[in-house]
């Protein structure tokens, strides 16, 4: 069914359609339509039988999704942000402990300075927490891709974190063909969990585990999640033909067949991009899309083979809304791996920028991904830039830096200097 | 469960990890001593009997006393109670009421009509003992159970010596004597009073053929001679001290005066009753003389009431029954219803000096309680046996110089109770038994006492001893009805369990409950437990929470 | 004393059972059938008082369940020494996540057995002192105020044992740990008196609170299974010496946690919705001295010389907790503080 509805709700409506039985939440913006929604439809009786559990905290809310996942319970909660990073301990164990849990992150920046707006630091910074990362385009990919979630999730009992851009994606307005629950019911059994805590067969959960098998246990986690590349593929099949349109997978391509220069971006980006590649097209330039759909585990194959081994590629310009200090990309590092692995016998590699970009909620508009591309295609781009970068303002920051040492906080002298905060005394 | 590697495991798994091997130390279960036990002249087994007698168990509680002691009834009556006094409970409240429990269990063997069977098969043996008293009838009761053939002989008209003829009735009720009494009887043995035994020898050699009452039981000895024999004839003659005594003084010794109570007339003692000593057969001749009319009562002693050798118990209720006492004083002359006394102080050594300072007590008759000898005319001229102070020398297993001859109870050197002559009973019994074997008696060796200090207390409930109920004052100075009461069913039980074990298991399943490591198993009821050595890490906690102490930790060996 | 009181039977109620006891009046422990929740092997020191109270709790959690626990439990001595792969040593369905979450995964597990109506399966959350009044707070606090239904069990010890006996929010008064070594013009702990978080419990008027030690097994059986009869959050505070950190000897921790509750150190009580219902009365009024001296984390209160002003503090708390719960008959208070407070002039001056 066909509906204009804000991403927020579209997701709540699948996930409820998923009947979890337990979930947890503590708010966070721009978190916060998704768990209301679905808090009342717990409330409200609609979503049975199911547990909503208002908690004191992330670090919490993700604790109680171990719990009830370990007891046999669907388990889902959402956050962002901060409030990842505050659960980053408990989101690492649930991984380790291999407890189906869906979780969405409504991506948005990481503090100091505090921020609200959506850019990928926070999900970026649990790359390595042993989740499947799954990353929305649109309000339609994200409904859809959290009823394969859950899917991908207990078939390999692994969790899986959906994430989908705060505020662009979970505030926006889009249209959205909601499923119906008969369609969910079907691509979705039950959760019939791979361990549990039952008193008819008690097992123990959690030991504590010495170097003798340790990396035997970080390897069989490697090799569980790696799964995930096969079987991600197969789901999305089933998917589409259980509802009639192809969302989600491994890697998604945009006019890749003769591209030179291939833009590689995750999430609504995308679309963006997409709108001024089509323009550049135009223009004569040959470029092309690679979307990344599932960032964990790295679809590292199905990069190398969309981009092809007859070297037709030439250049790579990676779209990061993340970044590594001191290093630079988070996708570039992994993008060079996935190149590296292809083995002998490919041409020479495509020369890649890193580029970050729409960092705390700053708008990656068309006219400054023209320019960008524009100067990738010219071999002109920096191997790391930093889109609608204003250098004036970091100019001033650094030589009120040199004068004195006391300079005051950063982010509050650019303000400043954008006239955006009175100047106080 | 198909389980993640590693993570999640199988319960219940670490039984593979033997921790037993971290030990240095073990713990053993130990029994102990308890200090009831080796208090107890009749050498019972008391705890046990108290342990069975905290279930309800009486019977067998029961027949526990009477593996060693036959009268029940009359310990829990007439017994000072050794082992309350080395009870460890007094150490804690007060000590167990082990002597009400014994009477109780004695009682209700009685109204219950107990007896006690002859397992063992007949020996072919026979026993004659020499005394019906405690020592001669406890002797007589263990021969029997042993398989052999006993008869007693006793010169007195009715069975129980010192128990019936020193022994006040108001302390020990004659049916309860004879019901007792009646019981050994009754397994078979062969009673014969009246009857005075002069020629030992002769009774061993040929049975006894030139005896004077031979005749009377000619048809029961002529058959065969005796193989050995026990002379437990007590100690019943009143020592005398020197009195200056005028004519008209009235001077008897308290050991006649009590054995008169048995006879057709009571004594006559007069209004005013002085008695002279300090033992318990002055306090019996005292409250007799109060039974009696006398009233007063006055016992004069050379020391101290800390100095007396009398009971307390027996002081006290002498006390209760209006009986004086007269302290440091002697007397140095009896004449015409007056005593002349002379008070005394005690030297630094606790001995008692004249003083030269003289008192009058008017007293219409003076009643010596001194101490008694024993009659040893019939082992003198047996040769072998010898005599030292006045009493019969024996060996460590009883016999005499004489091999057959036994001896025990109050003619042999040790303490004259109840009590000691029911054990020498039964140790000449086990002695003679052997000997007629041709083997010796050797005694399971005796495990190390158990001390207060081993025990942790805190597990035992506050309860402080039940009293048994007391005759009325004013009837017991009028009649001779029995002072202290029983113990009924319920407060019995009680005082049973008023016991701490000490020493000993008694299956609180406290080192099972407390063991970190679980490796206490328990055996089942009855059978205690067992250390899992396997796992046990030798911490000690059950050694440090056992309540009664029983159990240790030993060094592992490397 | 809470539990039911027996007709005189040679040790009661007070030792672990005894063939005297009728059926209904044997504790668990004294069962030969008795689950062993936590069972043969585990690599607890010698003599650890948690490995006691864990298991003691858990089987008569396990009794009230009729064998349907599930247990949580927080990173800690416990868990590690229970745990070691390839061995366990449980034998009930057992959850081990973080330090600091046991509550909330317990509140977790609590939702999913309500939402598949499971309500005859119940859940105990477990941790030692650090897990619960430190670093497993504020889960704690949550979870008390949505009530879930979860039995949280504390067993305090005290200090950080795991780590090497560092100080906890738990930490007494005066207690020499790793991080407050017994130097300086203040010895040991200088803080407080430890976090009161049976107090704290009660604070979010939940439905049962209860504190319990090793040293009196029927009653820690008894809070236990007085918390299964409660539906929503319960907390239970047992005292686990440890032989290790306390510098106690192994065969005392008994011993030790029973002096912790004849001096008034630490109250024995339980409450209901915020409200105490029953404080477990001082048998043997002990000094505090007699508790500390057993203890070599006290040892400077002692040596060179006498502290005598701390110990004196020490004895105004355990005071004051007898005063405030109750733990003498009012009679006896005047009489018994007199008494004590004359054993400590005594022991100043000799």
């Amino acid at each position: 069914m066909l509906r204009q509805i804000e991403g927020s709700r579209a997701v709540a409506d699948a996930v409820a359609m998923c009947r979890p039985e337990v979930i947890c939440a503590y708010p966070i913006t721009p978190q916060t339509h998704i768990v209301e929604a679905l808090g009342a439809k717990v409330k409200a009786g609609q979503l049975r039988p199911c547990e909503f559990l208002n908690v004191e905290s992330e670090f919490a809310a993700m604790s109680v999704a171990i719990g009830a996942s370990a007891a046999g319970a669907r388990a889902y909660t959402a956050t962002a942000s901060q409030g990842l990073l505050y659960m980053s301990e408990a989101v690492y164990n649930a991984a380790g402990l291999g407890l189906p849990i869906v979780m969405t992150v409504a991506n948005r920046a990481i503090g100091a300075p505090i921020n609200i707006w959506n850019d990928h630091s926070d999900a970026m910074s649990q790359r390595d927490a042993g989740w499947i990362q799954l990353y929305a385009e649109t309000s339609q990919e994200a409904l859809d891709l959290h009823i394969q979630a859950f899917r991908i999730a207990e078939d390999l009992s692994v969790p899986v974190m959906v994430c989908m851009d705060g505020f662009l994606l979970t505030h926006a307005y889009e249209r959205a063909d909601i499923p119906s629950p008969d369609q969910v019911d079907n691509f979705l059994p039950g959760y019939e969990p791979r361990q549990v805590l039952d008193p008819a067969a008690p097992v123990s959960i959690g030991a504590m585990v010495g170097p003798e098998a340790f990396t035997e246990v970080r390897y069989l986690a490697h090799a569980r999640q790696s799964q995930a590349l096969t079987l991600i593929p197969e789901v999305v099949a089933e998917f589409t033909k259980t509802f009639g349109r192809d969302s989600g997978g491994l890697v998604r391509g945009y006019r890749l067949e003769d591209a030179d220069t291939v833009v590689v971006a995750l999430g609504s980006v995308l679309g963006t991009i997409k709108d001024t590649v089509d323009e550049l097209r135009g223009d004569g330039m040959r470029i092309g899309i690679l979307g990344i759909s599932t960032f964990r585990p790295f679809p590292s194959a199905a990069v190398r083979e969309a981009l092809g081994s007859d070297g037709r590629v030439k250049r790579l310009v990676v779209l990061e809304r993340a970044l590594a200090t001191g290093v630079g990309g988070i996708v570039s590092a992994d993008l060079r791996m996935a190149l590296a692995g292809g083995g002998s016998g490919r041409a020479a590699e495509p020369v890649m920028s890193t580029v970050i970009a729409g960092l705390g909620g700053r708008a990656i508009t068309r006219m400054s991904l023209r320019t960008m591309l524009a100067e990738a295609v010219a071999g002109a781009l920096e191997p790391l830039s930093f889109l609608d970068l204003n250098k004036g303002l970091i100019e001033r920051e650094f030589i009120r830096a040199r004068r004195t040492r006391r300079s005051g906080p950063v982010a509050e002298n650019m303000l400043r200097d954008q006239g955006l905060t009175a100047r106080i005394g | 469960m198909n389980k993640p590697f590693a993570i999640t495991l199988e319960v219940g798994s670490s039984r593979a990890n033997q921790t037993g091997s971290w030990r240095t130390e073990r713990p053993v279960y130990v029994d102990s001593l308890p200090p009831c036990n080796h208090a107890c002249p009749a050498g019972e087994n008391i705890q046990q009997w108290l342990y069975q007698g905290e279930d309800g168990s009486y019977e067998n509680a029961w027949r526990q006393i009477m593996a060693d002691n036959p009268f029940p009834a009359i310990m829990g009556r007439v017994c000072y109670r050794p082992c309350e006094t080395a009870c460890n409970r007094a150490q804690l409240d007060e000590a167990v009421g082990i002597n009400s429990v014994e009477r109780f269990l004695g009682d209700e063997a009685l109204r219950q009509g107990w007896t006690m069977p002859v397992e063992a098969p007949p020996s072919g043996r026979r026993v004659l003992v020499v005394g019906c008293g405690p020592s001669g009838l406890s002797a007589a009761y263990q021969l029997t159970r042993l398989g052999h053939a006993v008869t007693i002989r006793d010169a007195g008209a009715a069975p129980g010596g010192m128990m019936r003829y020193g022994i006040p009735k108001y302390r020990l009720p004659r049916d309860v004597l004879d019901a007792e009494v009646q019981r050994i009887v009754d397994m078979g043995v062969t009673l014969e009073l009246n009857t005075t035994v002069k020629d030992i020898q002769s009774l061993l050699r040929d049975g006894g053929a030139g005896e004077p009452d031979a005749g009377k039981n000619a048809g029961k000895d002529a058959d065969g001679k005796f193989d050995a024999v026990f002379v437990a004839v007590g100690a019943h003659i009143g020592r005398r001290a020197y009195i200056p005594a005028g004519d008209s003084a009235r001077i008897l010794d308290a050991v006649s005066m009590l054995r008169d109570m048995e006879g057709e007339e009571p004594p006559l003692l007069g209004r005013r009753v002085a008695v002279y000593g300090g033992g318990n057969t002055a306090m019996d001749a005292a409250r007799t003389a109060r039974r009696l009319g006398a009233s007063e009562a006055i016992v004069v002693y050379r020391r101290t009431r800390e100095r007396m050798p009398a009971h307390d118990i027996e002081v006290k209720e002498a006390l209760e029954e209006g009986v004086t006492m007269r302290w440091l004083s002697t007397i140095t002359h009896a004449d015409g219803g007056k005593l002349q006394i002379e008070k005394m102080a005690l030297d630094e050594t606790g001995f008692p000096q004249p003083t030269g300072e003289f008192t009058e007590l008017e007293a219409d008759c003076l009643v010596l309680a001194l101490g008694q000898d024993a009659d040893l005319s019939l082992l003198e001229g047996v040769s072998g046996v010898e005599f030292t102070d006045g009493v019969v020398q024996v060996s460590p297993e009883l016999m005499t110089g004489y091999p057959g001859i036994f001896a025990g109870g109050d003619m042999v050197p040790g303490e004259r109770t109840v009590t000691v002559g029911i054990g020498h009973g039964k140790k000449a019994a086990r002695c003679i038994d052997a000997w007629l074997r041709s083997d010796h008696y050797t005694r399971e060796p005796k495990h190390d006492l158990a001390p207060f200090g081993n025990l942790n207390t805190w597990y035992y409930e506050d309860a402080p001893a039940t009293v048994r109920p007391q005759l009325d004052a004013a009837r017991r100075t009028t009649s001779f009805d029995e002072v202290v009461g029983g113990l009924d069913a319920s407060n019995a039980l009680f005082e049973a369990r008023r016991c701490l074990s000490c020493g000993n298991c008694f299956e609180c399943d406290n080192c099972y409950g407390v063991c970190p490591d679980n490796a206490v198993i328990k055996l089942g009821v009855g059978e205690r437990y067992q250390i899992d050595l396997n796992y046990c890490k030798g911490c000690g906690i059950c050694v440090h929470e056992c309540p009664s102490g029983s159990i240790k930790m030993v060094p592992e060996e490397a | 004393m809470p539990y039911q009181s027996i007709k005189f039977i040679q040790t009661g109620s007070l030792a672990v059972g005894g063939r005297l006891l009728a059926e209904d009046q044997r504790s668990v422990q004294s069962g030969a059938q008795r689950s062993n929740s936590l069972t043969l092997g585990h690599r607890a020191c010698q003599g650890c008082g948690e490995a006691l109270g864990a298991r003691i709790a858990l089987d008569a959690c396990q009794r009230a369940t009729g064998g349907k626990t599930i247990a949580v439990n927080a990173t800690g001595c416990l868990e590690v020494f229970s745990t070691p792969y390839p061995e366990t040593s449980w034998q009930l369905p057992w959850l081990h996540s973080l330090f600091g979450n046991a509550p909330a995964v317990a509140a977790g597990v609590a939702a999913a057995l309500r939402a598949k109506s499971r309500d005859d399966v119940r859940v105990v959350g477990q941790g030692g002192d650090g897990g619960t009044v430190d670093i497993g707070f504020a889960c704690l606090s949550g979870m008390f105020e949505r009530n879930d239904d979860v039995l949280y069990i504390c067993y305090d010890n005290e200090a950080y044992m795991n780590t090497g006996v560092q100080r906890s929010g738990a930490t007494p008064y005066a207690a020499r740990t790793a991080t407050t070594e017994p130097v300086g013009p203040e010895p040991g702990n200088k803080f407080g008196q430890g976090k009161n978080v049976p107090m704290i419990a009660m604070a979010h008027e939940i439905p049962y609170v209860a504190t319990a030690t090793v040293s009196d097994l029927r009653d820690l059986e008894y809070k236990v299974e007085r918390a299964m009869e409660f539906r929503g959050a319960r907390y239970l505070h047992v005292l686990v010496p440890c032989p290790l950190g306390w510098g106690s000897a192994p065969e005392s921790t008994i011993e030790v946690a029973r002096l912790a509750t004849q001096t008034g150190l630490f109250p024995v009580f339980e409450a209901e919705d915020g409200e105490v219902v029953s404080a477990t009365p001082i048998r043997h009024r002990t000094g505090v001295r007699d508790y500390l001296r057993i203890q070599r984390r006290y040892a400077h209160l002692f040596k060179p010389a006498e502290r005598t002003e701390m110990i004196d503090r020490i004895q105004r708390g355990a005071d004051r907790n007898i005063t405030r719960f109750g733990l003498l008959p009012a009679d006896d208070i005047d009489a018994e503080l007199a008494t004590v407070g004359a054993g400590r002039a005594e022991e100043i001056t000799s």
